[in-house]
């Protein structure tokens, strides 16, 4: 392992993360802070909401801006990385398997995510005023559930990225990240989709209702929430999904 | 002291279309359908079918053919960026497939078309190369800046490069290939779509790289280019070697060493007859039963003979263009067509 080389291609990433940080902020955080002020502050100062529902919403705008932050952070470029410009041919060429450059793309993935995630908290309080009620009690699980979740959005990230052309981009927001936020159990628990039974069983296969779910159980517990356990447990299966197979994709597409 | 390649017997069948055929860089594969394929056309292309051949340490070798030929694909599975079908490639004492990040530490590589990183300035993008190659942060920005000088960019290192002209960004490709001082250097392409003036500059640029005992490797279509730089040449065309050695060897094995391409109202067997009696003609090759190529010792001299014989047989002379021995008709006497076709 060539830690040199490794560390140069993660501040390669890093450097252009910053160069981009306030494109990127908008991009990620405007589309749920905007859902938090509308649903956690006018519908509920309005009545049209319980207050509790504040705290209910909280963790599924994190979850979903850890994702989308995760999966774009990857996967956006990427794809323009590998379009006819093939920008990342150099990278390819640095003295280092090709795989660590892939897994260097998702630590810079997830260190976007957890940011996109992290900085929903005190925006989210300032937007929807009082009544908020968040409970920190439980930091390992907290820490646990956000490190699996960057983990899988930006994994996903480089799966999609190595799957999606640039024609394409428009396509996988419509058919892949659309459904998967509104299927994802953000806005609502899992559990309030009981009188819902296939469909409740079908979202068990989106990634974003384990993160929701995990982070309301480690934010908001006096909210119903899946076992945390078996949240970590259907993560780390995730995880290891995505991880495998982002790396072969990004494997056969690196090489002709 | 500079290091070597040796191929033996290289085979690369594409069973999808190589990315560089979408990247639309006037690839033009025949496509070869395997025999066992079943009622669903199975896509297949072979792009190169046992090449062998050794670069030596220290000399700059030409891979020369025309588009589609192999020789994107040659460099590619030298640069280890391409997975041969079977065959093997040493660069130095290194397998290159199995040992790619020992073969990625020896060598360079300026591409077809300029990949640059476009998210970076100038000068963002040797100080990243040099980091990706171990050099600390002092060395590779003393080592970019030099570079940056060299080849006339200082002005605008600190400019983002999606600005750059295709002259600017060509320069920087082939100074970010030079940031790491690999042993060997691969062009693929280096002139195309570079001025007259530019293209010399990158001719001395890859004289001077050369004196210092490093290896070069270029691909092209042009045959003055391969014909000033190399120099040993190979000729590659349908994915096979079809003729290597030094320009002037190469140029020597062509018979005769001047063709006349004549065209005719008509070029009956009889006519092509008499023309292979003319003195000095080694050869005589039909096409279109109007076309004649004569391959001869002479070129000028021999029109007032080959008018006069079809003249005699009543034929009328439509066309005529005389090559003198180059690298031009060596192509053209091994494949039967000229490199542009």
């Amino acid at each position: 392992m060539n830690w040199k080389t490794f560390y140069a291609l993660l501040s390669r990433d890093g450097h252009v993360a910053r160069r981009n940080l306030l494109p990127m902020l908008l991009q990620n955080l405007l589309q749920p802070l905007l859902f938090t002020f509308v649903f956690g502050r006018v519908m509920t100062t309005s009545g049209m909401l319980p207050a509790a529902y504040k705290s209910l919403l909280l963790p599924g705008v994190m979850a979903i801006s850890m994702v989308m932050a995760g999966v774009q952070a990857v996967a956006m470029p990427l794809i323009a990385e590998f379009q006819f410009t093939r920008e990342i041919e150099d990278r390819l060429l640095a003295p280092i398997d090709i795989g660590w450059l892939a897994v260097a793309k998702i630590i810079t993935g997830m260190i976007q995510a957890t940011f996109a995630g992290l900085v929903v908290i005190p925006a989210a309080w300032l937007l929807m005023g009082s009544g908020l009620k968040l409970d920190f009690g439980r930091p390992i699980e907290f820490a646990a559930v956000c490190l699996l979740v960057a983990l899988f959005s930006s994994a996903g990230g480089l799966a999609l990225g190595c799957s999606v052309g640039q024609t394409q981009i428009g396509l996988m927001f419509s058919l892949v990240l659309a459904p998967m936020m509104m299927f994802g159990c953000a806005y609502y628990p899992w559990s309030a989709l009981s009188s819902f039974p296939i469909l409740q069983i079908a979202v068990l296969a989106n990634p974003l209702v384990y993160a929701s779910e995990g982070l309301r159980g480690a934010l908001a517990p006096q909210f119903p929430h899946m076992n945390t356990w078996l949240v970590i447990a259907a993560l780390v299966a995730i995880d290891g999904l995505l991880l495998v197979l982002g790396l072969k994709k990004f494997q056969g597409k690196a090489v002709s | 002291m500079g290091i070597g390649i040796r191929i033996e017997e290289l085979r690369k069948v594409y069973d999808t279309p190589p990315p560089s055929a979408a990247r639309g860089g006037g690839f033009s594969f025949s496509p070869v359908r395997s025999a066992k394929s079943g009622p669903k056309k199975r896509f297949e292309i072979v792009a190169l079918d046992g090449v062998s051949f050794e670069i030596r340490a220290g000399e700059v070798f030409g891979l020369l053919g025309p588009n589609g030929a192999g020789k994107s694909t040659t460099i590619g599975i030298l640069t280890t960026r391409t997975r041969p079908t079977s065959g093997r490639a040493f660069i130095g004492e290194h397998d290159i497939w199995r040992e790619q990040v020992s073969a990625k530490r020896l060598l360079g590589v300026v591409p077809q078309r300029p990949n640059l990183d476009f998210a970076l300035t100038a000068r963002e993008i040797l100080v990243f190369h040099g980091a990706y190659f171990g050099q600390s942060a002092r060395e590779s920005e003393k080592h970019a800046d030099e570079l940056l000088e060299k080849f006339k960019l200082t002005d605008r290192a600190t400019h983002m490069v999606r600005t750059f002209s295709g002259g600017m960004m060509q320069r920087l490709s082939i100074a970010r290939a030079m940031m790491h001082n690999p042993e060997i250097l691969f062009l693929d392409e280096p002139s195309a779509g570079l001025d007259p003036q530019t293209r010399l500059l990158l001719w001395e640029i890859i004289r001077e790289y050369n004196r210092l005992g490093k290896t070069i490797v270029l691909t092209t279509h042009y045959m003055d280019e391969a014909d000033a730089l190399s120099d040993r040449l190979a000729i590659i065309d349908h994915g096979r070697i079809i003729a290597q050695g030094t320009p002037k060897e190469l140029k020597a094995s062509i018979p005769g060493g001047y063709l006349l391409r004549l065209r005719f109202d008509r070029a009956p067997e009889e006519l092509i007859a008499e023309l292979r009696k003319l003195p000095g003609v080694t050869e005589v090759r039909t096409a279109d039963h109007i076309a004649a190529d004569v391959y001869a010792d002479r070129g000028g001299p021999l029109i007032g003979p080959i008018v006069n014989t079809a003249n005699a047989a009543g034929i009328e002379l439509h066309d005529v263009h005389i090559a003198e021995p180059s690298l031009e008709t060596l192509f053209l006497h091994h494949t039967g067509r000229s490199l542009r076709d």
